[in-house]
């Protein structure tokens, strides 16, 4: 789950890393305030996108009046599809220098990861590899001080910098492994009057590590809808197209919309309803297609755990409630299947047993793909 | 022939008297797997499918000779389990939970490493031998059969296509591996094919991946050594950037885990690469013969 900018940089001061003198404002009233308060200050949107600059998310006050000027321009505006509801205000830097640093998982070596580079300022994917350090860190020893030291070395740094870069590594190892972090990130780390500041700063918190972190704010950054199913307790990712795609398990929910794609058809969304979900959660997750309004639902199952006759009775209690006003397309397989698809006919619903012409039939119904 | 879990393989199941502990047991003692005795603190004494309770692994190990265990409890408490479980003396290990926090995964992949445990998980279905008529997993017992032909997976329910496709195609299974759908999980796809080089009964290999991590491209540089026919499908194709598809460790973050990538590492390295689930079949037909 990720952070915004205040809480992370929150979370760099409480251990002990130097950030500029910033607050959170939520008013143009406040932002006059903050700026009357710590001087000349840039204006951060506090939204989850990347290249917030760019768009126009990140701008300059000189004075308290224009504070209020440029905080009434930005928020309730739209930033790549996200509503700026708050700024981040925070003392303009005279920066002499912009590095970069990181802690994340290497998911092959299955260790945390330090990188570090002093290209800092851009997104670390567009900095030559050449000019980055990497450190895999022993999970058993941790980062000391002189892992820090040694990055430094590796990075060309010495005195004042290299010592307070050595320190800043500890510290961030400390957070990455602390707060259940996927990801935490200084970019820029800039150099102001000759020492370290972090300007701007990234923090992923794994989702799975929530239940002890009982004081972390949760934040859905999904649309609505995505916000909907996710409180189901569903994984659900929306796409662009029309036809609305239910499978179990995350696996063959992803090999069910490349299957709609294969055949020239549009996948509304990802829905996994679970590796072995029963009735109730079926039904919902059904609903929540059919209020999508899509031109077909394409329902995908293999049923190892989950069963069949489960599937069919939730497709039957949505229909003979709520309704399901769109063709339906149902691909059923494995335990009880015979029970399921016998449900299935009585209700006038025919099933097939195997997945390719069942998408096929899909995007046809949805008067897509190759004539 | 199998890789990692035989007929000799004997099963402990922690969290075995919780819902789920309880169905797969029985599930697994269907199967035929050599179920020797359950753990769940405070209930020792008690059985379940006739099978014997223990408070700890340590006294399941001691009464039973165990040398492998399944974990079920719930993923908070994981971590606890499975150092327990390597600690009492355990080979073998799967982690099926889900949500495990990956700072825990890390953990106890490490120990593993230190101690000459094999991982399997979390976030996995498990592990099957057909042949060895032994599973410790949840997959469902009846669409594999015994047969030459090696799986390794990130996903269950879509290994169960492939595997069920193998299985009606005529293409039994030596051993299928379920690699689990987090960021770190114990095996790579390349630390199955190391064992699955060296059973003799594998004449082939089909690899089920999807997009996030780089453990596909990984495994493309191993398989001129692995020396058998592999056939590779691979899911998300349509999957936006920047989004986890369902596992926590399908996400195309920063340009990095595209399929685009992992397909065209493992079509260079010779791997037969199909787009489509259903299409392994007739790969595997196409490469079994010319091998």
């Amino acid at each position: 789950m990720k952070q915004y900018e205040y809480l992370a940089k929150g979370a760099l001061r409480d251990h002990g890393i130097p950030i500029p003198p910033g607050r959170l404002v939520n008013n143009p009233e406040e932002a006059a305030q903050a700026v009357a308060d710590i001087g000349p200050a840039a204006l951060k949107a506090q939204v989850l996108v990347g290249g917030r600059g760019k768009a126009g998310g990140i701008r300059f006050a000189a004075s308290p009046q224009e504070a209020r000027g440029v905080a009434q321009a930005m928020l309730g505006m739209d930033l790549k599809g996200y509503t700026v509801e708050r700024l981040y205000a925070e003392a303009k830097l005279d920066i002499e220098r912009e590095f970069y640093v990181s802690v994340t998982t290497d998911r092959n070596k299955k260790v945390p990861l330090v990188m570090a580079s002093l290209s800092g300022g851009v997104e670390i994917e567009d900095v030559d590899d050449s000019k980055i350090v990497r450190q895999l860190v022993n999970p058993r020893v941790g980062v000391l001080p002189f892992f820090g030291r040694q990055l430094a070395q590796k990075l060309g740094l010495d005195g004042v910098l290299a010592r307070e870069f050595a320190d800043l590594v500890v510290k961030l190892y400390q957070i990455y492994r602390e707060r259940d972090a996927e990801l935490v990130e200084i970019n820029p780390l800039t150099v102001v009057n000759g020492h370290l500041v972090a300007a701007d700063a990234r923090l992923n918190i794994d989702d799975s590590a929530l239940f002890r972190h009982q004081n972390v704010e949760l934040i859905d950054e999904g649309s609505e809808l995505e916000k909907k199913v996710h409180k189901i307790g569903l994984a659900y990712v929306e796409l662009e197209g029309d036809i609305a795609i239910m499978a179990n398990g995350a696996g063959m929910a992803m090999a069910t919309v490349d299957a709609i794609q294969y055949f020239g058809g549009k996948p509304a969304n990802f829905l996994d309803a679970g590796g072995g979900a029963s009735v109730e959660p079926t039904a919902q997750a059904l609903d929540v297609l059919v209020s999508m309004k899509p031109k077909v639902i394409f329902i995908n199952i293999f049923g190892g755990i989950t069963r069949c006759d489960d599937v069919a009775k939730a497709i039957l209690q949505v229909k003979n409630g709520s309704g399901i006003p769109v063709p339906l397309v149902v691909r059923l397989v494995g335990t009880n299947e015979k029970e399921g698809v016998r449900l299935l006919e009585e209700a006038g619903i025919s099933a097939y047993s195997d997945m390719a012409p069942a998408a096929e039939r899909a995007v046809a119904l949805a008067g897509e793909g190759r004539s | 022939m199998a890789i990692l879990l035989t007929k000799d393989s004997k099963i402990l199941v922690q969290g075995m008297t919780g819902n789920q502990g309880r169905f797969h047991s029985k599930q697994m003692l269907a199967y035929g797997s050599q179920v020797v005795g359950g753990v769940s603190p405070g209930k020792s004494g008690t059985q379940v499918e006739g099978v014997p309770v223990f408070d700890t692994v340590g006294d399941a190990v001691e009464k039973t000779g165990a040398n492998a265990s399944i974990v079920f409890v719930p993923a908070p408490f994981a971590k606890d389990a499975a150092f327990e479980a390597m600690e009492g003396g355990i080979k073998l290990l799967v982690m099926i939970p889900e949500h495990i926090p990956v700072q825990d995964s890390i953990d106890v992949a490490e120990r593993a490493q230190e101690l000459g445990v094999t991982l399997i998980g979390p976030n996995t279905f498990g592990i099957i031998s057909p042949g060895e008529k032994t599973k410790m997993g949840i997959m469902p017992n009846h669409i594999y059969q015994p047969g030459p032909v090696g799986v390794v997976a990130r996903s269950g329910t879509l290994s169960y296509e492939i595997a069920f496709s193998l299985t009606n195609g005529g293409f039994g299974q030596t051993t299928v591996v379920g690699m689990g759908g987090d960021p770190v999980v114990g095996q790579t796809f390349i630390s199955v094919l190391h064992h699955f080089k060296d059973d003799p009964q594998t004449k082939a290999v089909v690899m089920v991946g999807e997009i996030g991590g780089s453990s596909e491209e990984e495994a493309a540089e191993y398989l001129k050594e692995l020396g058998k026919p592999v056939v590779a499908y691979l899911a998300g194709r349509a999957a936006p950037p920047g989004k986890r598809m369902g596992h926590a460790g399908a996400i195309i973050e920063r340009g990095r885990g595209t399929l685009e990538s992992k397909e065209k590492a493992l079509t260079a390295a010779g791997a037969s690469v199909v787009t489509m689930p259903w299409q392994v079949v007739d790969a595997l037909r196409e490469v079994m013969a010319k091998a």
